[in-house]
């Protein structure tokens, strides 16, 4: 898993040595491009024309022709029409809180399964394995009903609760700790360190990958996540960005540009902590890939 | 947790309650146990009160009465739920082999060190981590029938204006551009891994020998990636016969009900129909179906895979 490098790293010059097969092409433009810039183009024309139809107005928007309007007027149209910035902090709350609760818990369970040999820990593996492989739509009813049951309806803690440990983060982890070297724990354990203190101390520092893959995926599903929140919200001050964009949209059919300034706002920040952290992003994708 | 316990074994005071403290049986629970609570509460008892629920006339509002498998009969003649079923399929079987093979060619295009490498992978990643209610929103303004810019560019060159999303005949096709636009980087992602395990020297052996590349590449590269391939067609199936998010932004499965997949159509019989047992039925069948065609496309998957290595 350590070996996979795709992003800016194979990129540096220094990585480029005499004799490298890349060395004879650095110089010659490779026909290669011929086909990949047609594909970024394709890939992000989406993009390039939701940011411009969100500079423009409503009667520019409807004729052909690149009209570059500066009408930044739709995002403060956009963000007084709608409380956006009530929706970005509820989805914020609720996946930081999924996310912290993931990285806790998903550790201790993974932990415990992979070196705590305890009454029941392989009945429990193979429960934990059961569910994940479970869609959603099969509990959706039950779920509505349990959160119901708890009072939780149209409140942000039913969108924490139901994913705060995902059997994905635990079956994840549990493989990590298995694949790594008992020696080093069992001399943390001579030296008197605790079961708690082994894991906090020890094991955890060095399974920095394993616990970003997580974190991640568990931060994407939940900021993205869109048929729960909308079974389980109705009040538009407990929407998520992503629930809250739909109705938006809804509401101002006609009135593209504004609808598309409401959607350029509610992907920044996931787009931005993407492009920051693209080969961690990438690194978790693939070790999903190959481990879940 | 139990660190206090712990220090006192070491120290060689142990009491009896540091030894229960100390004994594996307890700390394994006791490490297990937030999960399990949680597993429990939104994991297990989901599924099995979902089974039962499925054998119940069930509104959500009130307590479901028994009806036995009432839900699961009806749904062998039901021809709404069928034709959802034939959306479905239609969908997945355009879906799986466009993303697979197109992730196949980007992949290979990417797997190499290019100028401008790293904005190429930014172009084929960035649709993966937007969400699909804005990437729905996105590609409704884009194919919009009236002002969208695919149409006033097909106007110009004389082609009139097209329906897309409001032409039974075309908008579950469009749903299949949209999905594909949407996970394709995903698919690259774990392609370009698998390329990258490939050993150099047989990268390099391919692409020095110019003549039969394409060859060397069906013959020696694609078998090594069988596995890659393998996964990559279970996890595109299990996703694509869970359509709903985009269905739900685009076009609440009409026009004429064209894009009414199976999943859309339980949730339309849960929320708008309160019809929860038979939602909850059609929902233990798309598992089941889901389970049957991964363990299909592994022992078949299986098969091809080692008789190639």
């Amino acid at each position: 898993m350590s070996e996979i490098v795709i992003g800016p790293k194979d990129l540096r010059p220094a990585d480029i040595r005499p004799g490298d097969l890349a060395e004879s092409r650095r110089w010659v433009p490779s026909a290669w491009h011929l086909a990949l810039i047609p594909l970024a183009l394709v890939m992000l024309f989406p993009f390039f024309w939701l940011v411009v139809t969100s500079l423009q107005t409503v009667a520019q928007s409807r004729t052909f022709g690149l009209h570059f309007g500066l009408q930044f007027h739709n995002y403060v149209d956009a963000w007084t029409q709608a409380p956006f910035g009530r929706w970005l902090l509820n989805t914020t709350v609720v996946s930081a809180t999924v996310v912290v609760s993931n990285l806790v818990f998903c550790s201790l369970a993974g932990y415990a399964l992979a070196r705590i040999r305890f009454f029941g820990s392989g009945a429990l593996f193979l429960v934990i394995l059961a569910t994940l492989m479970v869609p959603f739509q099969v509990v959706m009813v039950p779920t509505l009903l349990i959160v119901r049951g708890l009072g939780l309806v149209d409140t942000l803690p039913a969108l924490m609760a139901p994913n705060l440990v995902t059997p994905f983060g635990v079956f994840l982890l549990r493989q990590f700790f298995k694949t790594m070297p008992v020696e080093i724990e069992e001399a943390a354990r001579i030296d008197g360190a605790g079961r708690l203190g082994t894991l906090v101390k020890v094991v955890l520092p060095s399974m920095r990958a394993p616990l970003a893959t997580v974190g991640i995926m568990t931060l994407l599903w939940t900021w993205n996540d869109f048929l729960w929140p909308l079974i389980a919200i109705q009040s538009e001050k407990h929407f998520t960005l992503q629930l809250g964009l739909m109705t938006f949209q809804g509401a101002h059919t006609i009135n593209w540009p504004l609808v598309m300034a409401g959607t350029v706002t509610t992907q920044i920040p996931m787009l931005v902590i993407f492009i920051v952290a693209q080969r961690w992003f990438v690194q978790s994708l693939a070790t999903q890939g190959l481990k879940g | 947790m139990t660190g206090a316990g712990r220090e006192a074994v070491s120290s060689g005071r142990a009491s009896l309650r540091d030894r229960f403290f100390a004994s594996d049986h307890v700390a394994g629970w006791l490490f297990v146990s937030p999960a399990v609570l949680l597993i429990g509460l939104f994991g297990v008892a989901p599924i099995i009160w979902a089974l039962i629920i499925s054998f119940q006339n069930n509104s959500l509002i009130t307590g479901g009465t028994w009806v036995g498998l009432a839900n699961y009969r009806h749904l062998l003649h039901d021809p709404m739920f069928a034709a959802s079923v034939r959306r479905t399929v239609v969908y997945t079987v355009l879906f799986v082999p466009i993303t697979l093979f197109g992730a196949l060619a980007v992949a290979v295009a990417l797997n190499r060190r290019l100028r401008g490498m790293r904005f190429y992978r930014t172009a084929v990643f960035a649709p993966v981590v937007t969400s699909t209610v804005a990437t729905a929103i996105m590609f409704s303004w884009l194919l919009d029938p009236y002002f969208g810019i695919v149409n006033l560019v097909l106007n110009k060159f004389g082609v009139p204006s097209q329906g897309f999303f409001q032409n039974p005949s075309q908008a579950l096709y469009c749903i299949v551009i949209v999905t594909v636009w949407g996970w394709l980087g995903f698919a690259v992602v774990i392609y370009l891994a698998a390329l990258q395990g490939i050993p150099r020297e047989l990268l390099e052996a391919a692409e020095i020998d110019g003549a039969t590349r394409w060859r060397a590449f069906w013959r020696v590269q694609f078998p090594l990636l069988g596995p890659t391939t393998l996964f990559l067609v279970v996890w595109l199936s299990i996703n694509a016969l869970q359509l709903f998010d985009e269905i739900y932004v685009i076009t609440r499965g009409g026009p004429l009900a064209s894009t009414t997949v199976v999943v859309y159509y339980l949730f339309q019989q849960a929320f708008a129909f309160f019809q929860a047992g038979y939602a909850t039925a059609i929902a233990y069948v798309v598992f089941l179906a889901i389970l049957v065609l991964t363990v299909v496309q592994l022992l078949i998957g299986r098969k091809l895979v080692h008789y190639r290595s």
